[in-house]
């Protein structure tokens, strides 16, 4: 629905109020993506110009499905597919094939958001469902994880293999993520947690620098522009109970460890505060971040994976119309609250 | 929110809000001025909530200014007064601010009147008993100037079962550029103090609290300075955020204590009256002028010469843009009353009323039109809104006209303050949806 607005001459006639606030969701989502450009950039310093390729596949595959199918003829506009192809794109291994980010982003794109109704309709994270589908259709490439190469130029893997083809042998040198090491490697080997800040590591693209995720994080949260609540208390969560079951004996992993590997804080700060996926009001993030948090450590340490914040968030996103009905505000005038009067306080 | 954190003033306020930019440096320091006298008065029979009053003149009836023209129609109505001297021209239907047409006195004002008010013996207040009071407060026709214009006779009679304790005077001033409330306290601080003491004489009480939002610390200062040593009158900075003066925000901010939903604010024992209404009820028994004209706040970036402004109601828009210089090129639209809940003009014959305490013209600049996008589920719309609503499951269900239950979820307590409109990032017009929505309920619940 539009508000009514004619226009006689030059005046305007609208309903109140008829200030508003700055903050548009294009804004929002438009500066959602300039943080990410340092993330983007590291990944790029790091993993050499596959990263880049890989970025612009998952993209490509965001944003043609969204003009393609999108209810709104100028939804691209809006920012929220770019999203959704940088967020996908981050989360690949540099040497993924193009053809598969692509097909990833299509099915982000399509299958989590348009069949829903589009922006502001879907239940879950386009982006993290993109990946999801991808680690179900293709398993070995998506944990196929190059190293740091010598030669920048090098591309990390085979990002030109065709579709239905098997996989030419890649001549990348391939290692486990810190992870992966702890948990299924034959000799464990802890990575310096300092490393882990850096990005020095082996992983997905955005997996990569805890560092500069949290600077865009917390440069969107004083903008307003994420709901700090939802990071907050998954990191909390995350470092709580892995911190308990460290010390129970049940845990190979540091909560420091645990805080500053894997995708956690890509998931943390930028898949998890997905504002459409999200509860609205600010208890139910708390529920939503310590749940989300439980989850990743229990997936971690006793799951079949090495790592779990993408089912740990996809699986709260499908909750979060629960959450929110549980958590409605409490009526105005329904407080027995019998506070002191201000004004016998004062003056 | 981190913003917000930084906001916090520490002085008593209510919980949600928002903070509109300001824009009261525009007029605020600028004294009030007498609007000359237009050439023709329009007063609409409905300037207040209740039945339109009832026409006591014809047309070629001479009248002088402060008389009588229309007398109330039952218990919630109010009188209306010639605000000029002149001659009746005609009754009938003209633009009213509100939106349609509506019976309306048109006085041709006599250009050579000294425009004095008939002599009027005036009863000494202190002498009259206490429902006299209030006889006398309707037929000078006072409503409440903060923008509802509830007869204010009818609220100094609270239901039996709920008296009042204390009085809370609003000299908030929320919304963003009115500034004549706050002219009035700096200009008219007697005046404020005179009808807080009749007001509290007739509801037989001696508690008073003045509320003030922090920006006004020359008000502050001057209604302290200037409160009787005899009464229980005390001065309550506020917190600067809107809406700190809507009657439920300011019990809270200044009680600690929420009205129950649905209740009116004696429902806890307090009752809320404007600074501008008590000075005008001091002035009936000073000078027996009964309410005719007010300050009011011309501003915005769209007129000339802004400035805080003594209209008699009934001059029309077009009157007062003329005496304040005319429109800016950019003129973009013009309101009646705050940017937050004030109400767009499409005429400029529409005359100003009681309840209109600022005409703002906004620029192109200060009233963007953007897009509407779809709601992204941000949860803005929940951490602005004053009452705790859930404004953005209320504008999903608005939008496919499952009106019970909104009802359902408090669409009752929505005060349409536009918090809600104001800060969602997808432009949704939640408040106009909610006002929409209230009307289409209550012809449900009527059919
Ligand atoms: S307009 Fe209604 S729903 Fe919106 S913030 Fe105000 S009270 Fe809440
Ligand atoms: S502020 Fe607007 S976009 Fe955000 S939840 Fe409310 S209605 Fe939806």
């Amino acid at each position: 629905m539009k508000a009514r607005e004619a226009k006689h001459g030059t005046v305007k006639i609208t309903a109140a109020p008829h200030v508003r606030t700055a903050d548009s969701t294009t804004r929002i989502m438009w500066s959602v993506v300039l943080s990410l450009l340092p993330v983007v950039g590291a990944s790029i310093w790091i993993f050499g110009p596959s990263a880049l390729l890989v970025l612009v596949a998952s993209i490509a595959g965001c944003l043609l499905t969204e003009r393609l199918f999108g209810e709104r003829g100028n939804s691209l506009a809006d920012g929220s597919a770019m999203i959704t192809g940088l967020l996908l794109g981050l989360c690949l291994p540099a040497g993924f094939p193009l053809w598969m980010a692509f097909l990833g982003g299509v099915f982000g794109i399509g299958f989590g958001k348009i069949v829903f109704g589009g922006l502001g309709q879907n239940i879950f994270n386009p982006a993290l469902l993109g990946r999801a589908f991808l680690q179900a259709a293709f398993p070995v490439a998506i944990t196929t994880w190059p190293v740091r190469s010598a030669d920048w130029w090098a591309l990390r893997g085979d990002n030109f293999a065709l579709p239905f083809m098997s996989p030419g042998a890649s001549d990348a040198i391939t290692g486990a993520t810190p992870l992966g090491n702890v948990k299924f490697g034959d000799d464990p080997v802890i990575t310096p947690l300092f490393d882990l800040f850096l990005g020095n590591i082996s992983g997905s693209l955005g997996e990569t620098s805890a560092l500069l995720i949290l600077l865009g994080g917390i440069y969107l949260a004083i903008r307003g522009h994420l709901n700090w609540h939802i990071p907050v208390s998954i990191l909390v969560s995350v470092f709580a109970f892995s911190g308990l079951f460290y010390l129970l004996g049940l845990s190979p992993f540091s909560p420091g460890f645990m805080l500053f590997s894997g995708g956690l804080m890509l998931g943390a700060w930028y898949m998890a505060t997905d504002m459409v996926t999200s509860p609205v009001t600010n208890s139910g993030c708390w529920i939503f971040g310590v749940s989300i948090g439980l989850l990743v450590v229990i997936i971690r340490i006793w799951g079949g994976l090495p790592e779990g914040v993408m089912y740990a968030i996809l699986l709260m996103n499908a909750l979060v119309p629960f959450i929110n009905r549980a958590t409605q505000p409490r009526k105005f005038g329904s407080a027995s609250d019998k506070s002191e009067p201000a004004a016998e306080k004062g003056s | 929110m981190v913003s917000r954190l930084l906001q916090t003033s520490g002085l008593p306020s209510f919980k949600n809000g928002v903070h509109p930019p300001e824009n009261k440096d525009l007029t605020s320091a600028i004294p009030s001025r007498r609007l000359p006298f237009p050439a023709e008065i329009v007063l609409p029979l409905s300037q207040h909530i209740g039945r339109p009053a009832q026409a006591l003149v014809k047309p070629g009836d001479r009248v002088e200014r402060g008389d009588v023209i229309a007398e109330a129609s039952g218990y919630i109505s109010s009188f209306v007064h010639a605000t000029a001297a002149g001659t009746v021209k005609s009754i009938e239907h003209w633009p009213h601010p509100a939106g349609a047409m509506q019976p309306s006195v048109r006085i041709e004002v006599d250009p050579h009147s000294t425009q004095l008010q008939r002599p009027r013996l005036v009863p000494h207040w202190d002498e009259v008993p206490e429902e006299q009071l209030s006889e006398e407060i309707s037929k000078a026709g006072i409503v409440g100037l903060g923008g509802a214009a509830f007869p204010s006779h009818v609220k100094l009679r609270p239901p039996e079962d709920q008296p009042v304790d204390v009085l809370m005077v609003n000299g908030c001033e929320c919304e963003p550029y009115l500034t004549s409330d706050h002219r009035t306290m700096l200009e008219r601080p007697e005046h404020v103090h005179q009808g807080i003491r009749i007001v509290l004489r007739a509801l037989g009480i001696r508690r008073a609290v003045i509320g003030i939002e922090s920006n006004k610390p020359d008000a502050i200062e001057i209604m302290r300075d200037t409160a009787p040593g005899d009464l229980d009158i005390s001065v309550q900075p506020l917190e600067v955020k809107y809406p700190q003066g809507a009657e439920k925000m300011l019990i809270k901010a200044v009680t600690g204590r929420e009205v129950p939903s649905g209740k009116l604010p004696s429902a806890i024992g307090a009752l809320v009256q404007n600074v501008a209404t008590t000075a005008s009820v001091a002035l009936v028994f000073e000078t027996g002028q009964p309410l005719i004209e007010r300050i009011m706040t011309v501003s915005g970036r769209g007129i000339r010469q802004p400035g805080n402004w003594v209209i008699p109601f009934g001059t029309k828009l077009s009157d007062v843009i003329a005496a304040c210089g005319g429109l800016n090129d950019d003129a973009a639209e013009i309101v009646f009353g705050g940017p937050m809940m004030g109400q767009s003009q499409a005429s400029l014959d529409v005359p100003v009323l009681k309840a209109t305490g600022g005409i703002l013209v906004l620029s192109n600049d200060e009233c963007k039109r953007q897009d509407i996008l779809p709601c992204i589920r941000c949860g803005k719309c929940l951490e602005a809104c004053p009452v705790f609503l859930n404004p953005q499951l209320m504008g999903a269900l608005a939008r496919v006209d499952r009106f019970e239950e909104m009802a359902e979820n408090n669409l009752g307590d929505c005060m349409l303050c536009g918090c809600c409109s104001y800060v969602c990032p997808s432009n949704i017009p939640l408040s106009q949806l909610f006002a929409m929505s209230k009307i289409q309920l209550s012809r449900l619940q009527a059919a």
